[in-house]
């Protein structure tokens, strides 16, 4: 018999830590060599940590999303080795960015050895702390009027919250300032009927992709000053000249107007080459870039995933609407590469028949801008003598105040709205 | 007619009514005030105040009085006497003060105040009978605001030597035997001036004793004060009749007759819901008061009610609490009645303070006690009479009433009021520091009891 520790093995590509996403097993199981005992991810890849021996799990190394440094220990096992001591584990690279499953609750504890991405952590979160005493009493019953201070009263009245569906944690079950500030976080906004009311909370540990998402949004937010413009486009012709393009093209892939929108933006970006940038902040360098890698935010079940259409400049509109096609494919089964998922100089984001009137694209840090794309609308436009049906959409461009000036954003949004608007000038080479 | 519009119009200045007002207007919204008699209702002109006063002006006579007979603190005085009209003068001036007062506040707060008898002639319209002539007044909003009167008997109509309790606030002269009919707290705290006045004062009460709202335990202190001040209490006894100085009464043991001159009826109050036009309105009532929900809505789109009209306790501060309440609902703000506690007050001597449930009203509560006797500032105001109590969940501590009887004691009613609103435990008021000497240690010190006896 021996006692081996499992570390946290070198994945390589010099990453030095890694989030621990999902454990497969717990402490007691009975593992067999190559079972899978848990899966951690690195800076864009999901790696899955197989057993050496057959034995038995001792203890754990840490909880889900728990950051772990290469070389810590993973889990210790009791196996049917003679020597005891510390091994690297070996690892299997497995689907990057694999997006999360929906949240399902039941699926938190047990699931299946084999399902490899990672799942949201559902714990019911504990609605308040206990009563002194152990007097947890709410919700109460009808009629036993809540016990709360008159602020209290009055903050929860105006915030419409029923302090009957409160827990109190205070003296005798006093609903205090601190048991409404957990309810606010819990979001539950005012009730109304009693039989729709629901009760409860869950908490949601943010791991993963979802937290890779969530620290990059908060880095860009908090980095970068947004001057974001918001523009009409009238999109009527190229609607027509997608029409006309995609006609008669029976089961090939048909043209979106992502494909014109990718155009619009490269051939602005030629006139405007501070756009298609990087800012290093800290070493206080814009990096421009020739080629226009063209970052498409892509919802998928797990959330945002940036797949890239490199050189974007040099496809063709149908070449480009193909790539597209291939790379959100990719990018919502999981099966995107790590290249193909990074390496943007720019992003467009789309939030197609959902887009909305205007956004406030958040700019996909190191970039220096963002082109949203929203909805498509048949709006009716005053044409100087009466009001003729034109298919409108608008876009809301972000960019990095500190190295772009709105004058610079205004003509550039300018700019892709004239190509837009008159598509042809999209393909030629002439200065537009 | 002459036309005027508004968004709130209150019928009433009482305490419901002019608190609404004031409130209404400091929110900006353009109201009116209309009244038939004086700024300040009830509560101002015939009853708190003036009752108070005459309260306070006797417990100086009978104090001086004291003094006269001669006591244990070495203080000589000569027998006082007093001269009951410039007594009410004092009063009125008092009254005129408050109700100036009052004028003042709804000006400040640009609230047009109508002097008038108002007639309801819909929901939104009302006509003010004006010195200038009739006045019509449209409004979105109506807040009913009308309070209540004395509640006189079949048998003693009032007129005379049969007094309601607003004549007797004006008698210009002490009456050598005065009657009251009815022990609520009005009679009482009346009936118990009259008696440090010098009056003979015999208190018929048609119930097995006075105050019949409150326990045996709280109205021992008062029955034996009043025995001490010379008044004759006759419990189970109803007033019959008045003639010559005579009044008749049927008690268990057979028709009596007491000797009067004056005969006090204090027998409860109704509220004032008839003579303006409130029945076309058709408003849901609840017994004889308007049908509120807990934003003071009566039943009919726009139309509110407050205070006295709106059912028991009948009290100021609940009327105030109310308009308060209702000029928030009317200004669009999220308000509604969710108080835990309605403080009452009896000034009668010794007093008496209740907030929340009383012992009978929580069979399976905790009762903690602490006798006024054991209180040394009780001692150094020469009384030892009252005590302080509390009703306690005995799970959680959680206090669930308050109450108290002594002299002075009414002050402790904001105290009592906040321990309930704050959801309080027998810990908090215990753990709160009472300065030292007051008659206010006595209530940590009952938490401090109701504490030991959880253990
Ligand atoms: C002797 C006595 C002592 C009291 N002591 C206390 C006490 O110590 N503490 C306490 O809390 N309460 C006490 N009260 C009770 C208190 O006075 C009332 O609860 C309070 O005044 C009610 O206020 P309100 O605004 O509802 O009505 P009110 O004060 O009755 O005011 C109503 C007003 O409406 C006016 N009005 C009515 N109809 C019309 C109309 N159609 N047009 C124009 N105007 C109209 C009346 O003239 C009146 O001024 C006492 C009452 C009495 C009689």
């Amino acid at each position: 018999m021996g006692i081996s520790s499992i570390k946290i093995p070198d994945v390589g590509e010099g990453v030095a830590e890694v989030e621990l996403v999902e454990w497969h097993v717990k402490v007691g199981d009975i593992v067999k060599e190559d079972d899978i005992l848990a899966a951690v991810m690195t800076d864009k890849a999901t790696v899955e940590i197989p057993c050496l021996f057959d034995g038995k799990i001792l203890s754990l190394g840490g909880a889900l999303g728990d950051t772990l440094v290469v070389g810590a220990e993973l889990l210790t096992i009791e196996h049917d080795g003679a020597s005891s001591g510390a091994v690297e584990a070996q690892v299997n690279v497995v689907a990057s960015d694999a997006p999360e499953e929906p949240d399902e609750p039941e699926a938190a504890e047990e699931k299946p050895a084999s399902d490899n991405a990672p799942k949201p952590v559902i714990q019911p979160a504990p609605a308040a702390k206990a009563p002194e005493g152990g007097n947890a009493r709410a919700p109460r019953p009808e009629g036993q009027p809540p016990l709360a201070a008159p602020s209290v009263r009055a903050r929860a009245r105006e915030a419409g919250i029923d302090l009957r569906q409160v827990a109190g944690s205070g003296p005798a079950g006093r609903i205090l300032n601190n048991d409404l500030d957990a309810v606010f976080e819990a979001g539950s906004g005012p009730q109304t009927s009693t039989s729709r009311r629901r009760e409860g909370s869950e908490e949601i540990r943010i791991i993963g992709l979802r937290r890779k998402i969530a620290d990059r949004m908060a880095l860009a937010n908090a980095r970068i000053p947004h001057i974001t413009v918001i523009e009409e486009i009238d999109v009527t012709a190229v609607e027509d000249l997608r029409a006309v393009m995609n006609a008669g093209r029976g089961d090939k892939s048909k043209l979106t107007v992502l494909p014109f929108v990718s155009a619009a933006l490269c051939r602005a970006i030629a006139d405007h080459p501070e756009m298609n940038a990087h800012f290093d902040d800290e070493a206080g360098i814009v990096t421009r870039h020739a080629p226009v890698h063209i970052g498409i935010a892509t919802m998928t079940d797990g959330g945002l995933v940036v797949p890239v259409l490199r050189h974007a400049e040099s496809h063709a509109p149908f070449a480009a609407a193909s790539e597209i096609a291939r790379l959100a494919e990719a990018a919502r089964t999981g099966k995107a590469t790590r290249d193909e998922l990074a390496g943007s100089t720019i992003t467009i984001t789309s939030l197609g028949p959902l887009g909305a009137v205007a956004t406030t694209p958040i700019i996909n840090h190191p970039e220096v801008a963002i082109l949203g794309v929203n909805k498509m609308a048949m709006r009716p436009m005053w044409d100087g003598s009466q009001f003729v049906p034109r298919k409108m959409m608008n876009v809301s461009a972000s960019f990095d105040h500190r190295v772009i000036d709105g004058w610079d954003a205004a003509t550039f949004v300018a700019l892709i709205k004239r190509l837009l608007e008159n598509p042809a000038m999209m393909f030629m080479e002439d200065e537009a | 007619m002459k036309r005027e519009t508004c968004k709130l119009l209150i019928l009433g200045a009482g305490p419901g009514g002019y608190v609404c007002a004031n409130r209404a207007g400091q929110l900006g919204i353009d109201t009116i005030l209309v009244e038939a008699q004086a700024l300040g209702g009830t509560c101002l002109n015939v009853g708190c105040i003036p009752s108070k006063a005459l309260i306070h002006a006797a417990d100086e006579f009978h104090l001086v009085r004291h003094l006269a007979e001669g006591n244990p603190l070495g203080i000589t005085a000569a027998a006082p006497a007093i001269d009951l009209t410039q007594t009410v003068a004092w009063k009125d001036g008092i009254v005129k003060r408050l109700t100036g007062g009052v004028a003042g506040m709804m000006k400040k707060a640009k609230v047009r105040v109508i002097t008038g008898q108002g007639q309801i002639i819909d929901g939104k319209t009302v006509e003010v009978e004006t010195q200038e002539g009739p006045l019509r007044i449209s409004t979105e909003s109506l807040v009913i605001a009308t309070g209540s009167r004395p509640q006189d008997i079949g048998a003693l109509p009032f007129g005379g030597d049969i007094l309601s309790s607003t004549d007797v606030l004006n008698m210009q002269s002490v009456p050598k035997r005065l009657a009251v009919v009815g022990g609520g707290y009005i009679g009482l705290e009346i009936g118990t001036a009259m008696a440090k006045l010098g009056a003979q004062v015999t208190v018929i009460e048609a119930a097995a004793q006075i105050l019949p709202q409150y326990d045996a335990d709280l109205t021992k202190p008062v029955m034996a004060r009043l025995k001490t001040l010379g008044v004759t209490v006759l419990t189970g006894a109803k007033a019959a009749g008045f003639g010559n100085g005579s009044l008749e009464i049927q008690t268990k043991e057979g028709p009596q007759t007491i000797d009067a001159d004056k005969v006090l009826v204090t027998v409860g109050r109704v509220p004032v819901t008839d003579g303006f036009g409130l029945e076309g309105l058709g408003l849901t009532m609840q017994g004889r008061f308007i049908d509120i929900d807990d934003r003071c809505r009566s039943s009919m789109h726009g139309v509110f009610a407050i205070g006295d009209v709106t059912g028991d306790p009948m009290l100021a501060h609940r009327a105030m609490a109310q308009g308060t309440l209702v000029a928030e609902v009317i200004a669009g703000n999220a308000a509604r009645w969710d108080k835990r506690a309605i403080p009452a007050v009896c000034f009668t001597d010794p007093e008496i303070v209740t907030v929340g449930l009383l012992p009978a009203d929580a069979p399976d509560a905790g009762v903690a006690l602490f006798p006024l006797a054991g209180n040394g500032r009780s001692l150094t105001l020469e009384r030892r009479d009252g005590f302080m109590r509390i009703v306690y969940d005995k799970g959680t501590g959680l206090v669930l009433g308050i109450q108290a009887i002594g002299a002075g004691l009414s002050e402790m009613a904001g105290e009592f009021a906040l321990a309930l609103e704050m959801a309080a435990t027998l810990t908090d008021i215990a753990e709160t520091i009472h300065a030292h000497p007051t008659l206010g240690e006595a209530v940590q010190e009952a938490a401090i009891e109701g504490l030991l006896a959880q253990q």
